[in-house]
């Protein structure tokens, strides 16, 4: 009887090597296991044994089963695997084709510009303002020091719709309208981005609607130094770290003293060369100390309280941070060039 | 401003410094040189010849044969000029000269006779054509007399001049003279100033006995000095002055009129010559045109005066406009031998309003529109005159004749050395101070750190404490000025929840796909009631027009975003640019009035518009063209994101496709619309199928205000019921929505369609819609009773209302 148990063992263990899909060790478990599978045959053989053989063949028989058993599952196991294998093999893909396309918009390029200016001065304690585009003669002449028939009325050519009232030329009349509002009595940190208007024709470098960011700090004891190291800070953080700016005197009706700020030119260091036009130098933007007179007319007392004010063109920015070459690109949205500064 | 170094040299010393390193020093301490130019490039072995004889070529007519003496040696050159003449001193280039432009000059022949150089014109000098006198400029330049025969021609021509060209701003007319740059550089430079003379011989007879001056508006004209010269001779005015005047870019004419241009270029003060013999009168009346009087001006063209002009009249007729142009009848000409020098005191905007409304602007009009030195009125009119006795030779006659009201005090200013510092951020002491105003040659007291200012009448621009603080400031240097930061409190910054929910729109669009464009606000009469939204159009708005356009394409203040933004969608498609998706957050301009008198009211909207494929995937076989869905669902979206309650009503809008278009609902208020362009209006723009949207920022700004804080999110489970019916194909999927909403309420708590479906098995004119119900309580599990009562109303009412019935 161990003989045939041997047997039965061996022979099955071949069939279960041999195997090649589940379908057959299922017959297999049948063949040797089942009820009427060949060891259970031989099992039932078992009470013909002596006292002594019987727990030894028994022992023998519980053997058999084992190894059987855990040849079939461990062989089961690896067809498994096999069998998965092969599916993924079908199931494979060629990932070569294009996905499927995700289209994302984006942001204006002179929004970019405007909102990193917000961001950069509301981090220095500013808040942003906004006001009409249709402005007074008042607010956008008068208040800032340009009575009817000042001579600097002529440096912005302006789109009057009455006698009364205009497009903005500036943003300045916010700064006009914001102190008026403060009544004399409060400081004043604060910056107005916004469109303006200019009775120009349009060209590579002119444009009758444009941007402009302007800032105002009124305050006790603001001095013109104070100026210099705001726009400084702005500079760095704007153009980079290593720029150096300039301050040169200049001439707006609405500041004494007025400046143009330069900063060092980063094509060439400052040694001189183009696109700075041989001077080293680019001028950013205009500023100066709030006009006495423009305070006055908003209800501060000159005496007590001091500012400076500064304004710039998110265009002329752009033109140099990106190599804009045409104002007019910034109004006519070619897709072209609308894509090229998204995520810029 | 051009500014000749060679003339200003004249007025102070500017040593061994370059014309660039001068510029440099005048661009930062505040007017900007805008460039540097010389007169020529620089010429070589150019000297001056005689043309010893002159006779025509042998073998050509229109050639001269020249023997010219050049001091060294005899030359003989050919020359075509038509003026060339014996006796004459010319311009002399020789062999081995080099003219500008790197024009070799060398030994040639010339039809078999040889030609040893050249006889050079002003523009073969390098000077440009349109200064170059008129009787030189067909031919060669003759120089007078007084010149030695080979002497270089470049200093008698001037044409080593450096020219600066100043920027200057409206501030700064005191630099419209030479005289008054000639104060800038010497406080620059910090060097000595020498001004010119004004010394004049007179004869005993009195020009009182010539002229009577008469002024009936004072205060249009509070000074005006009449002088009278007599025998004067027009000739040419001397090489030195033609020189100057070249390079401060005016063409020499004749002494006479070299004389005035070059006094008013020297002061900064207008002089007018009138020829005293055409005067047809003894007297000169100044005083307010009379409406519709006319004047025959220098140009030969008639004027049409107001009485907002100031004309000089000789008693009966207007002989010049006031600061702007004489008239020809009393023009100085060839025969001219007594002259009325005119040195006057006209105040800005008199001449500014001729200059607007004649359009003349000249070098004279230009300097008293912004306003001239009071104390040089009366001297540049002896400078002048000093000048025709020296160059024309005339007699000047005594007394000049006056009417002076004219105030030529200085303004005193007072300043505190503390106070300058407190508004600079700067440590300059008093000595600092005073040693600024020592070089700016302004007068002053001081006591201690007080000073008493008394600002130069040529410094108009100086008036009060803050004009000397920059004054200081410059001649200190910016750059010396400390970098500090405001010392006051500092608060946080912030953007305002309006302004964030700007921000929060931008990037929502961008997200979903649609890129920010930016238009113009101003737009034409085609353009201007096209695509308005309902809303707005309901309030019956009037455009707003600019009174003085620059174009037909931008007269009118925008009511609506769209238009300009179809331009650009057609822009791009006419560049072969497909799928464009494009949006602009911006204003539009309301306006109620037929005649606007106060400013319109400024509506911030957001407005897009798409065409193109929206997905194009096609190997996939998945491609969408943009459709009316496509915008309704980015609608949506944004309402969505912005926790808005939205519904869209189909609306007739014009200017978009009657079938495809709709409301905007938010809280039962109409906020904008969408819907296709009308294809007339799309064929009209060269556009392909373009979808709009239009949305009234201002009310989702309000409404999104309003929104209550956010409601606890449910413990209790739901339940999905879905319903189909059958309906007339007439009937808005949406209406029907609504109604299940109106009947579920409260447990129902979302409604969606899920599936719309026509096919002739339900019948050509029904339609099949599938809804999903979710139903849920916030306050307990829902029973199944309960959703089926509720289920059973929908059914029923929903038959009844619209005869629809449920799809088995
Ligand atoms: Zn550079």
């Amino acid at each position: 009887m161990k003989e045939q148990l041997e047997a039965i063992k061996q022979e099955a263990l071949g069939r279960i090597v041999s195997a090649e899909e589940l379908k057959e060790l299922q017959d297999i478990k049948v063949a040797y296991l089942g009820k009427k599978g060949s060891l259970t045959t031989v099992l039932r053989g078992m009470g013909k044994l002596s006292k002594e053989e019987r727990p030894v063949v028994g022992e023998l028989a519980n053997q058999v089963r084992e190894s059987i058993t855990s040849a079939l599952e461990e062989k089961g196991q690896k067809l498994e695997e096999l069998e998965l294998e092969k599916q993924l093999e079908e199931e494979a893909i060629d990932v070569t084709l294009p996905g499927r396309p995700v289209s994302v918009g984006g942001e204006h390029l002179l929004t970019k510009i405007v909102e990193e200016i917000e961001d950069l001065f509301i981090g220095m304690g500013y808040e942003v303002r906004e006001g009409p585009e249709v402005e007074t003669d008042y607010y956008n002449f008068e208040a800032l020091n340009l009575p009817k028939g000042h001579p600097a009325r002529d440096m912005q050519d302006t789109f009057y719709v009455t006698n009364e009232l205009l497009m903005r030329t500036h943003t300045s009349p916010v700064q006009a309208r914001t102190m008026k509002q403060f009544d004399g009595d409060q400081s004043v940190k604060m910056i107005c981005p916004g469109k303006v208007y200019r009775r120009d024709t349009d060209d590579a470098t002119h444009s009758h609607q444009f941007t402009q960011i302007e800032g105002l700090y009124v305050g006790k004891d603001v001095r013109m130094s104070d100026l210099k190291g705001t726009l400084d800070q702005f500079a760095k953080k704007m153009f980079g770290e290593d720029r150096e700016i300039r301050l040169r005197p200049s001439f707006f009706p609405f500041t004494e003293p007025s400046v143009e700020m330069d900063i060092s030119c980063k094509v060439c260091n400052g040694h001189g060369c183009s696109v700075c036009k041989g001077t080293g130098w680019i001028e950013i933007l205009g500023a100066g100390m709030v006009h006495p007179n423009v305070l006055e007319m908003a209800g501060y007392d000159p005496k007590v309280y001091t500012g400076f004010a500064f304004g710039m063109g998110p265009e002329r920015i752009a033109m140099l941070k990106y190599g804009v070459n045409d104002i007019r690109q910034f109004y006519t949205n070619d897709k072209r060039f609308l894509k090229q500064y998204h995520n810029a | 401003m051009l500014v000749s170094l060679n003339w200003l040299k004249n007025y102070v010393d500017i040593g061994k410094i370059s014309p660039e390193q001068l510029a440099e020093k005048v661009t930062k301490s505040g007017i900007e040189v805008e460039s540097v130019e010389y007169i020529a490039e620089k010429s070589e072995n150019v000297v001056v010849g005689y043309v010893q004889s002159c006779e025509q070529h042998p073998n050509a007519d229109k050639l001269n044969l020249c023997q010219v003496d050049t001091g060294e040696d005899t030359l003989q050159i050919i020359c075509g000029a038509p003026n060339i003449a014996q006796g004459q001193k010319v311009a002399v280039a020789k062999p081995g000269a080099v003219l500008p432009g790197n024009f070799k000059i060398k030994k040639v022949k010339l039809r078999g006779v040889e030609s040893n150089g050249m006889i050079c014109s002003l523009q073969e000098l390098g000077i440009e054509e349109k200064y170059v006198p008129k009787d030189a400029a067909d031919g060669i330049f003759v120089f007078p007399d007084d010149v030695t025969v080979g002497e270089s021609v470049e200093p008698l021509l001037n044409l080593n001049d450096a020219v600066l060209e100043f920027e200057l701003t409206p501030n700064r007319a005191d630099c419209l003279s030479m005289l008054g740059v000639s104060y800038e550089v010497a406080a620059l430079l910090d060097q000595p100033l020498q001004l010119p003379s004004e010394e004049v011989i007179s004869t005993e007879e009195s020009a009182e006995d010539y002229i009577n001056v008469e002024i009936e508006a004072k205060d249009l004209n509070p000074y005006y000095g009449a002088f009278v010269i007599k025998d004067i001779e027009i000739k040419d005015s001397p090489l030195w002055m033609k020189n100057h005047l070249i390079a401060a870019g005016i063409r020499p004419i004749n002494n006479v009129v070299d004389i005035t241009n070059f006094v008013m270029l020297e002061y900064g003060q207008p002089l007018h010559a009138f020829d005293y013999d055409q005067l047809e009168s003894d007297k000169i009346v100044v005083r307010r045109a009379a409406k519709g009087e006319t004047l025959v001006t220098l140009d030969e063209q008639e004027r049409t005066l107001s009485e907002d002009h100031l004309v000089i009249t000789n008693g009966k007729k207007p002989i010049a406009l006031a600061g702007v142009m004489g008239g020809v009848d009393t023009e100085v000409n060839e025969q001219t031998t007594t002259v009325l020098l005119e040195a006057a005191y006209f105040v800005s905007s008199t001449v500014r309003k001729a200059v607007k409304d004649t359009g003349l602007r000249s070098e004279s009009s230009t300097r008293f529109e912004k306003g001239i030195d009071p104390n040089r009125v009366r001297e540049a009119g002896l400078r002048a005159c000093q000048l025709l006795t020296q160059y024309a030779g005339g007699k000047v006659l005594s007394n000049v004749v006056e009417s002076d009201e004219l105030d030529r005090t200085e303004k005193e200013i007072k300043l505190v050395t503390q106070e300058v510092n407190k508004r600079l951020g700067t440590a300059v002491t008093a000595e600092d101070i005073a040693t600024i105003f020592r070089k700016l040659r302004f007068d002053y007291e001081q006591n201690q750190d007080e000073f008493t200012v008394y600002a130069p009448t040529r410094r108009g621009d100086i008036t009060i404490f803050e004009d000397l603080l920059e004054e200081i400031a410059r001649i200190y240097g910016y750059d010396n000025l400390p970098f500090t930061l405001p010392e006051g409190a500092s608060h946080a910054g912030a953007l305002t929840e309006t302004q964030q929910l700007k921000r929060d729109v931008k990037r929502y669009l961008q997200s979903a796909g649609l890129m920010e464009t930016i238009t113009y606000s101003l737009t034409s009469s085609s353009k201007i009631d096209q695509l308005i939204s309902p809303e707005i159009q309901a309030l019956d708005p009037k455009p707003v027009a600019l009174s003085m356009p620059m174009s037909e394409d931008h007269k009118y203040l925008r009511l609506s975003i769209l238009p300009e933004l179809l331009t650009t969608i057609s822009y791009n498609q006419a560049r072969n640019q497909t799928d464009l998706f494009y949006f602009e957050l911006g204003k539009i301009f309301v306006s109620k009035e037929e005649i606007v008198t106060s400013q319109p009211s400024e509506q911030l909207r957001v407005s897009g518009a798409l065409s193109g494929k929206w997905l194009d995937h096609p190997w996939q076989q998945e491609k969408k063209e943009v459709d009316f869905y496509v915008v309704k669902g980015i609608i949506e979206g944004l309402c969505d994101y912005l926790k808005l309650p939205v519904s869209f009503k189909k609306a007739s809008i014009p200017h978009t496709h009657p079938g495809r278009s709709a409301a905007i609902i938010i809280n039962g208020k109409e906020i904008g619309f969408l819907g296709q362009v009308h294809p007339a209006l799309q064929k009209q723009n060269g556009l392909k199928d373009t979808y709009v949207f239009d949305v009234n920022m201002e009310e989702v700004i309000a409404e999104h205000n309003a929104v209550p804080s956010y409601s606890q999110i449910p413990k209790y489970p739901s339940v999905t019921r879905d319903i189909a019916f059958i309906m007339d194909k007439q009937i808005p999927a949406g209406d029907v929505k609504q109604t299940i909403v109106d009947l579920g309420a409260p447990l129902v708590k979302q409604v969606d369609i899920f599936d719309v479906y026509q096919g002739e098995n339900i019948g050509g004119d029904k339609k099949s819609v599938a809804y999903s119900l979710v139903y849920q309580d916030p306050e307990k599990t829902l029973t199944d009773e309960e959703v089926e009562a509720s289920y059973t109303n929908i059914l029923n009412s929903v038959n009844e209302k619209y005869n629809a019935f449920v799809r088995s």
